[in-house]
């Protein structure tokens, strides 16, 4: 229980901090934000764009990791694990989606612009489409969980290819990568040890929270299957 | 590919031959897909870059029509369970590739052909690049889809998930072979083009063995 | 006489939530025709398809010995002949092509005598370069039968192998099966009393519903 109030504590100071903290030229006091060239008051977008953006990943990977666990063992549970996942990871990867397309409008002049990164999360939102699309059209469980799992591994291997190919195809507009012009690698050397404080803050309860969202929902799927079964025994 | 496999390749082809099962909608998909093009340019003059990378577009919407039908035609007919009990998973899969491969060799010299037939501003200047990267690309087009195809014949949902299963499979691929397209058009040479030639070969390497050790997964119910 | 044996431990099966049958070991040896009976979906099928490989079973293993030696799941087609209903051959190409292809695959040698003598003892000699389509389905099924005794198998499984069969065609099945029941081991899964007749013993799926029941039930295999 405690740290659930902990987590509650932490993510609203994380939110309040990351709104109301004003951002200054020259920061003196702890609660200000140095100013960063060409970001500017956009630049708080970090606290709840870049932990959701980790999130997609993280549950893409926790899918995987489940459904290659499906797969050696064949035990349904893993699949309703690698599901959880997933379900965490659309919503995630949607909220990503639209708090960088918003914050593109602002600091880029349009929602999208193909840059790498849009291109590779809109990559991995078709494959999450894709992956829900299969598991809706398979009436067995057996074999929903089965060809999921190998499709999610097959869509995983695809990753890599995104992530050495996009930035010689394209040119980046993205803050933190490599040919960055105008914003610089923020995380590196222009946030202030009070912005990076907060923003692995951030990232930490938004981890957390993850975690605790995935748990009940793996629990209640599992339940879900329980009570269904005693239900068909009669 | 063992002697087991060029076997079920043969009775693929004979069987093709008598059904015509994926040839003749392929034949037609080529046809609609570059006319539909053909009609909504009109007069207009298109350039070169667009060319490329709509020749992708063709060869992606042609191989959805007919790639499939490699394993979604056993399990339509039955026959899934005959095959099972004739050879073993790697043997199945290794035919169906085989199959899948020489289709999409003869479908995109086609498609190439009839394209520079018909667009004028489609004028490759480095061939040799334009050679490797279409013999690269297909067969990676080839071994993707044969792994989906087997997907889908297992779901049961038979031809509109194809498309939509394949495409964040296949986008890598389609993006590194209109980038190479596009050097081979405006004559960049082989050399600045290695990255991505290597990054197609690696694809293609890494699908193929992923595929192998997961079709067992999808082949036993 | 062969060296095969097939023996199944705990086996258990489990459809989605349905429990389809928990428990179920025997152990058959070189030759014999032994038999599966039960209601309708009792699970028949899915037991003949478990020993077959073809479906893996919820729990519990099916093991296949030829010569003290057990058979990888790869090589396990090479030995087993199957037939049952829902076994489809390929339509377009006639009885010959298709068991022509079919050795081919397995790569064995296209033994033309045999696939003659087959031919004829099961009435379809005149009809071998007729397309499949046009068979009737009783032809259908004995076509399947050629199809399982080609390539000589130690285990033959068959499931409901009398259905679609007129009295001429279920004598002559018979016969063949007394004579291969020397020779290899025969699983018939089939509720036709003149099928389970020629059973040495038999396994009644009704008795393996208990989902609780860990140790053998008394008398389960009969006769």
């Amino acid at each position: 229980m405690a740290w659930k109030i902990f987590l509650f504590l932490l993510l609203s100071f994380v939110s309040v901090a990351g709104i109301a903290f004003p951002i200054v030229e020259n920061p003196t006091h702890w609660y200000e934000f140095p100013l960063i060239k060409g970001l500017e008051q956009n630049a708080k977008i970090i606290f709840f764009h870049v932990p959701t953006a980790w999130l997609t990943v993280v549950a893409f990977l926790m899918s995987t990791i489940f459904s290659i666990r499906y797969l050696a063992r064949k035990n349904l549970n893993d699949d309703a694990k690698s599901y959880a996942a997933a379900q965490l990871g659309i919503i995630f990867c949607i909220l990503a989606t639209i708090t960088g397309a918003v914050w593109a409008k602002f600091a880029w002049g349009s929602y999208w612009s193909w840059d790498p990164r849009q291109t590779s999360i809109f990559a991995l939102l078709l494959i999450y489409g894709a992956w829900f699309a299969l598991r809706s059209s398979i009436e067995s469980e057996e074999k929903r969980a089965t060809l999921s799992a190998v499709y999610s591994i097959i869509a995983f291997l695809t990753v890599p290819f995104f992530i050495f190919i996009m930035p010689r195809i394209m040119k980046g507009l993205h803050p933190g990568s490599a040919d960055d012009t105008n914003a610089g690698p923020i995380v590196n050397f222009k946030m202030n040890g009070n912005m990076q404080l907060i923003f692995f803050l951030s990232l930490t309860a938004f981890t957390i929270l993850y975690f605790w969202m995935w748990n009940l929902g793996y629990k209640s799927l599992i339940f879900k299957d329980k009570i269904n079964k005693i239900y068909t025994k009669g | 590919m063992n002697i087991k496999a060029f076997a079920l390749f043969k009775k693929d082809f004979h069987s093709e031959l008598r059904t015509r099962y994926a040839v003749n909608a392929l034949i037609m998909f080529i046809i609609v897909a570059i006319s539909v093009i053909l009609f909504s340019i009109g007069n207009e003059k298109i350039s070169q870059s667009l060319t490329g990378g709509l020749l992708w577009v063709v060869i992606f919407f042609s191989a959805m029509s007919g790639l499939s039908r490699a394993f979604v035609s056993e399990e339509e007919r039955g026959t899934t369970m005959t095959l099972q009990l004739i050879a073993s998973p790697s043997t199945v899969f290794s035919g169906k590739l085989l199959f899948n491969l020489i289709l999409v060799f003869v479908m995109n010299i086609v498609i190439a052909l009839l394209y520079s037939a018909m667009f004028d501003a489609f004028v490759i200047k480095n061939f040799l690049l334009f050679l490797v990267t279409f013999l690269l690309g297909n067969i990676g087009l080839a071994i993707s889809s044969t792994i989906i195809a087997a997907i889908i014949a297992k779901a049961g949902s038979k031809g509109t998930l194809y498309p939509v299963l394949s495409f964040p499979i296949l986008l890598p691929l389609i993006l590194l072979l209109v980038h190479l397209t596009l050097n081979s058009l405006d004559g960049t040479s082989f050399d600045q083009s290695l990255f991505e030639l290597a990054m197609v070969a690696c694809y293609d390497v890494i699908m193929l063995s992923a595929s192998y050790m997961l079709f067992d997964f999808v082949w036993k119910d | 006489m062969s060296n095969y044996s097939v023996e199944a431990i705990a086996l258990n099966k489990v459809f989605g939530r349905r429990l389809i049958f928990n428990n179920i070991n025997f152990n058959f040896n070189n030759s014999g025709i032994f038999g599966i009976s039960g209601p309708n979906g009792s699970g028949k099928s899915t037991l003949i398809k478990i020993i077959s490989g073809l479906t893996s079973p919820s729990s519990g293993r099916i093991i296949h010995n030829y010569n003290e030696k057990s058979i990888i799941p790869e090589k396990l087609h090479n030995y087993i002949g199957f037939v049952s209903p829902y076994l489809m051959l390929y339509d377009e190409f006639s009885a010959w092509e298709n068991l022509n292809y079919f050795s081919k695959i397995r790569n064995v040698p296209f033994d033309k005598d045999k696939i003659n003598y087959l031919l004829d003892s099961f009435l379809l000699l005149n009809r071998k370069d007729d397309l499949v389509k046009t068979y009737s389905s009783g032809m259908k099924q004995r076509l399947k039968f050629i199809f399982a005794l080609m390539h000589s198998p130690h285990l033959l499984l068959l499931d409901e192998p009398t259905s679609n069969l007129d009295a001429e065609g279920k004598e002559k099945v018979y016969s063949i099966l007394k004579k291969e029941s020397g020779t290899s081991i025969i699983i018939i899964a089939s509720n036709e009393e003149s099928d389970l007749e020629i059973c040495s013993s038999l396994i009644q799926l009704e008795k393996y519903k208990n989902p609780y029941n860990s140790v053998p039930a008394a008398g389960e295999i009969t006769k």
